[in-house]
């Protein structure tokens, strides 16, 4: 099972090269000329000299056969070299290298902060049937799944940045910090990432919610938790210890599914709040035809996902006994 | 049709649904008759609040609100409809295809489903939309749903592996009845239950897709449409810096929200329409 999914993996990051090498083919007009001419102009040395640069930078060359052009294309994208951004001019690996930990951590930072939430309302609500909390969530569930994530973000955007002037609009820090490893820096980045991190959050909820309701019912019905009563064991123990930890299983699968939308999500609400991680730099690149940084970050949010995939795999085999054995 | 009848009378969710679909469906036909669209610039009128003579206000070049987000409702119904009917379609060639014919064609496509199914869905969406210098709404639905078949196309091989051995299917067989006969009148009816709730998924898929997608600008269709209303009241034209303007930003946020609720509780009426065990609740 394992191993299929391995190749399943690797398959989709073949494709998703082979894509991106059909992506930057199909580039209007003739870029390496273009490239060539200018950087002859600028550096005062011959055309043979500064196509040989231009081709370096731009990470293909037409005039070689089509195979060697995709075999040279595939061996550059596995030493890392991807070229260099042609809006930007520096090697798209610097600018992939400064935007990752931006989407790294709101990504991880919401899923987790919504998988946790779901899973601590979904238990309650299974748990007390007849309360009121059990309709209302219902209703929150249906309503944000009818709210795409960047209109929440631009709601959010209204109220907290504009109306009530309580967080940041833009940015990741402040004009006036210095970005490091100092206190004041990581306090202002934190600042900055409440309102991304509650544009994913928010409509993720409802449905970790809705899965781990479920979950806990069908679970409330097993032998082991009658067991755990006829102990008399305390109400939060047989929540969180009995109940909880069991229907939280089947849901784990879910949360790489979970980071993944939150990556292929992360152009639009990165792009409603300025925000400079990866998302905001693919939809910039998609907009300016910028086609080797749109290359570059689209094998990284790719590659993103099919990690993330994999570990989730992993971790519902570490996590679950019965998987392990199989 | 009577039977859905029934179904509406007891679930008000899907009521509601449906009559909100109905309204958004006369609105996107009649609509455009009944109030003309004039995009003759007004600028002393810009950035108005709902009032007598402009019920949701003006936009940034003094055009009324309402009458653009009536007018732009076609392109948004064309591009759901015909992103979920292209995505049906290829899903059903798929999904049949592979369950039907089995074999190493059977593992190659199931595997190019999971690949599809990896790949994040919104880049590759949008590069498309760029890629293809798309037009028109019905070309953007034909894009769209490039990406949006393959969850489908997994359940249908799934459904077809299950029903091929049953014995609905055998008889068929025995009577000799030929292959697209038995597709045609016999597998595919079977699946209408489901198709049809993927049908309103992908056609939701489709309207946030869409919408992020000229929301971030890089489809420019007509002024009208509810994306690119949304692009020039959020981003292009300032809007969201002058107090009185929230009826031009908001405006078009809550017809997508609205026409999303609607397909949603519908989508619930038509679960329950095709499985009688929710009935009875």
């Amino acid at each position: 099972m394992l191993l299929r999914k391995a190749l399943t993996a690797l398959a989709t990051v073949l494709v998703a090269m082979s894509f991106t090498f059909v992506l930057l083919r199909s580039m209007p007009g003739d870029m390496l000329h273009m490239w060539a001419v200018q950087i002859q102009q600028q550096q005062g040395i011959s055309y043979q000299e500064a196509r040989q640069i231009a081709r370096t930078m731009l990470n293909y060359d037409p005039t070689e056969p089509l195979g060697t052009q995709y075999l040279h294309y595939m061996a550059n994208l596995l030493r890392g070299d991807l070229g260099y951004s042609l809006t930007y001019r520096i090697p798209v690996t610097t600018i992939l290298l400064n935007a990752l930990p931006w989407t790294v951590f709101v990504a991880t930072t919401s899923v987790m902060l919504s998988f946790v939430v779901g899973c601590l309302l979904g238990v309650t609500v299974a748990w007390r049937r007849k309360s009121l909390l059990d309709p209302l969530i219902t209703l929150y569930a249906s309503v944000t799944q009818a709210v795409p994530d960047f209109l929440i973000a631009l709601l959010l955007l209204l109220i907290f940045g504009l109306a009530l002037h309580w967080l940041p609009m833009r940015g990741a820090y402040g004009p006036d910090v210095e970005p490091g490893w100092s206190l004041s820096f990581l306090l202002d980045a934190l600042y900055h990432a409440v309102l991304p991190v509650m544009a994913f959050t928010l409509p993720g909820i409802g449905g970790w919610v809705l899965a781990m309701k479920a979950s806990a019912m069908s679970a409330l019905g097993e032998d082991y938790i009658n067991v755990a009563r006829a102990k008399g064991l305390r109400e939060y123990r047989i929540l969180t210890q009995y109940l909880g930890r069991n229907a939280m299983l089947p849901l784990v699968t879910g949360l790489a599914s979970a980071l993944g939308g939150t990556l292929g999500g992360s152009m639009l609400v990165e792009s409603v709040f300025g925000y400079p991680g990866v998302g905001r730099f693919l939809a910039e690149a998609i907009a300016l035809r910028d086609y080797t940084l749109m290359q570059g970050l689209f094998l990284l949010v790719t590659v993103g996902i099919v990690v993330g995939n994999l570990l989730g795999d992993v971790l519902v085999t570490r996590l679950d006994p019965r998987v392990r054995l199989q | 049709m009577s039977v859905f009848l029934k179904v509406i009378r007891h679930n008000r969710a899907a009521l509601f649904g449906s009559v909100m679909l109905a309204l958004f469906f006369l609105t996107a036909v009649f609509g455009p008759i009944c109030a003309p669209l004039d995009l003759m610039p007004d600028f002393p009128h810009r950035f108005m609040p709902p009032g007598a003579q402009h019920l949701l206000g003006t936009d940034y070049a003094g055009r009324d609100v309402l009458v653009q987000l009536i007018h732009g409702s076609r392109d948004i119904m064309l591009i759901a409809f015909s992103t979920g009917l292209f995505g049906v379609l290829i899903a059903l060639a798929v999904g049949l295809s592979a369950g039907l014919i089995g074999g190493w064609y059977d593992a190659w496509l199931t595997g190019l489903i999971d690949v599809f199914l990896t790949v994040p869905s919104f880049p590759v969406m949008a590069i498309f939309a760029v890629l293809f210098r798309i037009q028109n709404p019905v070309q953007f639905g034909l894009v769209l749903a490039i990406w949006q078949w393959p969850g489908l196309a997994r359940a249908i091989r799934a459904q077809v592996l299950a029903y091929k051995h049953r014995e609905f299917v055998e008889v068929c067989r025995i009577m000799a009845m030929s292959p697209l006969n038995v597709i045609v009148n016999e597998l595919i009816p079977n699946m209408m239950p489901f198709v049809s709730i993927n049908f309103i998924g992908i056609a939701r898929n489709a309207i946030t897709a869409s919408v992020g997608i000229m929301l971030l600008g890089l489809v420019p269709l007509r002024v009208e449409n509810w994306g690119m209303m949304l692009n020039m009241a959020a981003f292009q034209s300032g809007a969201i810096y002058v107090p009185h303007a929230w009826s031009y930003l908001l405006s078009p946020m809550f017809a997508i929200v609205l026409f999303q609720y609607s397909l949603v509780q519908f989508a619930s009426g038509v679960d329950e329409l095709f499985d009688p065990r929710l009935r009875s609740r």
